[in-house]
């Protein structure tokens, strides 16, 4: 699944006092496969841009191809759209209705004009994607779970879809650091062994450098930089500029360097800063 | 779809209407319906129009923003029109099967019609130009006369302000909650009626949470910050009348009489 998005702008209520121009002309290219790390301060249009991907939104002007279809004319079927773009909102927890875990993950399915069996087979199926038990909880109430096991709910309801794309807007947001990694983990698996395209909001420099295979910055409703993590961690001066960070271990190694030790500043992770430590204090 | 609705809506811009004491825009827009209510020909709309016309020119409000409110009242305004049209006995114009339009039905509806369209547009000044912590402190303001009568002023006050200011967010929170479902292929606009009402239910339910969540935090955060009610709370700004109020007063009275005085004579 490649998407194409070509000189897209989205206007918020166009000619009123609250307009806002939310997009302003973005060229983005996202290749099949590809683990996409989108990043930008709160109101740079990260989530006005998601919502264009699976047709949520629709553009003020600007094409927005997904596999050769372009999905912002008037007769595509959006609801085919929305199923192989899934999109997992911030807090999914908050959209959860249903009695039971079972029946809310297979509302998406459901609405797709699935089998029974086919339903049930997805529902156990992504449940075991998010590593829930299926025996142990398919029929409690999603409010009875803790926050961090209601959110993997929600997003084995968007994996009971299959999406060949899935977009997750801060998928970590508001959870403790073991929930944190353990959906994080199970991200990286869905792109590792089952080859989705992943595109990742998130404000963690770190599990964005950790993660992905090239970066997006987003600055005022444009494209402000796009390349693979180690190019635009480059960028400190800029990226700081428009309020972000580049993660707390490369602005160590930055240190080490400018205090005169050898040792390399584009480091990303922390297995790597050990390595470069340990060459350099092996050399001495 | 959700973002059309302009009710309880402010539009900031300044204006001569905008500056108007709040007070003095609730008791004229009470003054104003009862006047809409007094007409009894259609050329008494006249005055109730040129009136309308005066505000909206004033408000700097665009005409097409406060249109947009009626979209919503559509439906009601067509099933008035509707009833009227056919349930008003009289001279028979047309058949429509078994049910007879009149030329009083006729112009009985559009009567009625005109009447509701006013009706929107005028109370929906009220709301476009006056903010709703000025519309509360307005409130509270009049209300407060009948205080020793056991009218919790304050607290009636403080309910409408929470209310008013939840609007947005919820309007916000159905919003996204609606885009959720819909990403999972929820259909909220087609099907019979049954349907589109079981098709709400995704929608309904976590709203219902979330307003229930919300409301308890809100009351968390007002508690910690000691709130206890009205008694001893002064305020940044207190209300004043100025000369344009007295103008504004003087042009209310002159509408009410123009028409009070076109029904009796």
């Amino acid at each position: 699944m490649s998407i194409i998005i070509e000189n897209l702008t989205h206007i918020y209520n166009p000619s009123s006092p609250f307009e806002t121009v939310a997009l302003d002309n973005i060229n983005v290219e996202i290749k099949a496969g590809e683990f996409i790390g989108l990043i930008g301060h709160t109101g740079s249009g990260k989530s006005t841009l998601t919502q264009h991907l699976n047709g949520l939104l629709k553009p003020t002007s600007g094409k927005i191809i997904i596999n050769g279809f372009d999905i912002t004319k008037k007769d595509v079927k959006l609801r085919e759209i929305r199923q192989k773009v899934g999109l997992v909102f911030q807090y999914p927890e908050h959209q959860l209705f249903e009695e039971t875990i079972y029946k809310d993950i297979a509302f998406g399915p459901i609405n797709l004009g699935l089998s029974e069996e086919e339903v049930d087979y997805r529902v156990k199926d992504s449940m075991e994607l998010v590593g829930l038990n299926f025996d142990a909880v398919k029929d409690r109430s999603p409010f009875e779970l803790s926050g961090g096991q209601r959110r993997r709910v929600a997003i084995a309801g968007v994996l009971a879809m299959r999406p060949e794309v899935l977009i997750l807007d801060e998928p970590t947001a508001g959870l403790d650091p073991k929930g944190r990694d353990e959906i994080l983990d199970q991200i990286k698996m869905l792109h590792g062994k089952y080859k989705m395209t992943i595109i990742l909001v998130s404000h963690s420099m770190e599990d964005i450098a950790r993660l992905v295979d090239r970066i997006i910055v987003m600055h005022r409703g444009a494209v402000a930089l796009t390349g693979e993590p180690r190019d635009v961690f480059k960028n400190v001066e800029l990226l700081e500029n428009i309020g972000l960070a580049v993660p707390q271990i490369t602005y160590l190694m930055k240190k080490l360097k400018a205090l005169g030790k050898p040792v390399r500043d584009d480091v990303l992770t922390i297995e790597e800063a050990k390595l470069e430590i340990q060459n350099w204090l092996r050399s001495k | 779809m959700l973002r059309d609705i302009t009710i309880g809506q402010y539009y900031p811009v300044d204006s001569i209407i905008h500056r108007l004491d709040p007070r003095v825009k609730i008791i004229a827009t009470f003054i104003y319906i009862t006047a809409l209510f007094i007409v009894e020909h259609f050329f008494a709309y006249g005055y109730v129009l040129l009136f309308l016309a005066a505000a909206i020119a004033l408000s700097k409000v665009p005409l097409k923003f406060m249109l947009r409110g009626l979209k919503p009242l559509f439906l009601i305004i067509l099933l008035t029109f509707g009833i009227n049209m056919f349930m008003t006995k009289g001279e028979v114009i047309y058949q429509l099967g078994p049910l007879d339009i009149t030329k009083e039905g006729v112009l009985q509806a559009v009567f009625m019609g005109t009447r509701l369209v006013l009706l929107i547009i005028g109370t929906s000044i009220l709301t476009l130009t006056t903010s709703p912590i000025q519309l509360t402190d307005g409130i509270e303001k009049l209300l407060n006369p009948f205080k020793r009568f056991g009218v919790p002023a304050h607290e009636l006050a403080m309910m409408m302000t929470i209310a008013l200011r939840f609007i947005p967010t919820l309007l916000e929170e159905t919003d996204k909650i609606m885009k959720a479902q819909m990403a999972r292929g929820a259909d909220f606009e087609s099907g019979n009626i049954i349907n589109r009402a079981k098709s709400l239910v995704p929608l309904l339910v976590p709203l219902f949470i979330s307003a229930f969540r919300r409301a308890d935090e809100l009351a968390m955060a007002m508690e910690s910050r000691c709130y206890r009610g009205g008694e001893n709370r002064t305020r940044m700004k207190e209300l004043s009348y100025h000369r344009r109020d007295m103008v504004a007063a003087f042009f209310i009275a002159a509408l009410l009489t123009a028409v009070t005085m076109d029904r009796l004579m």
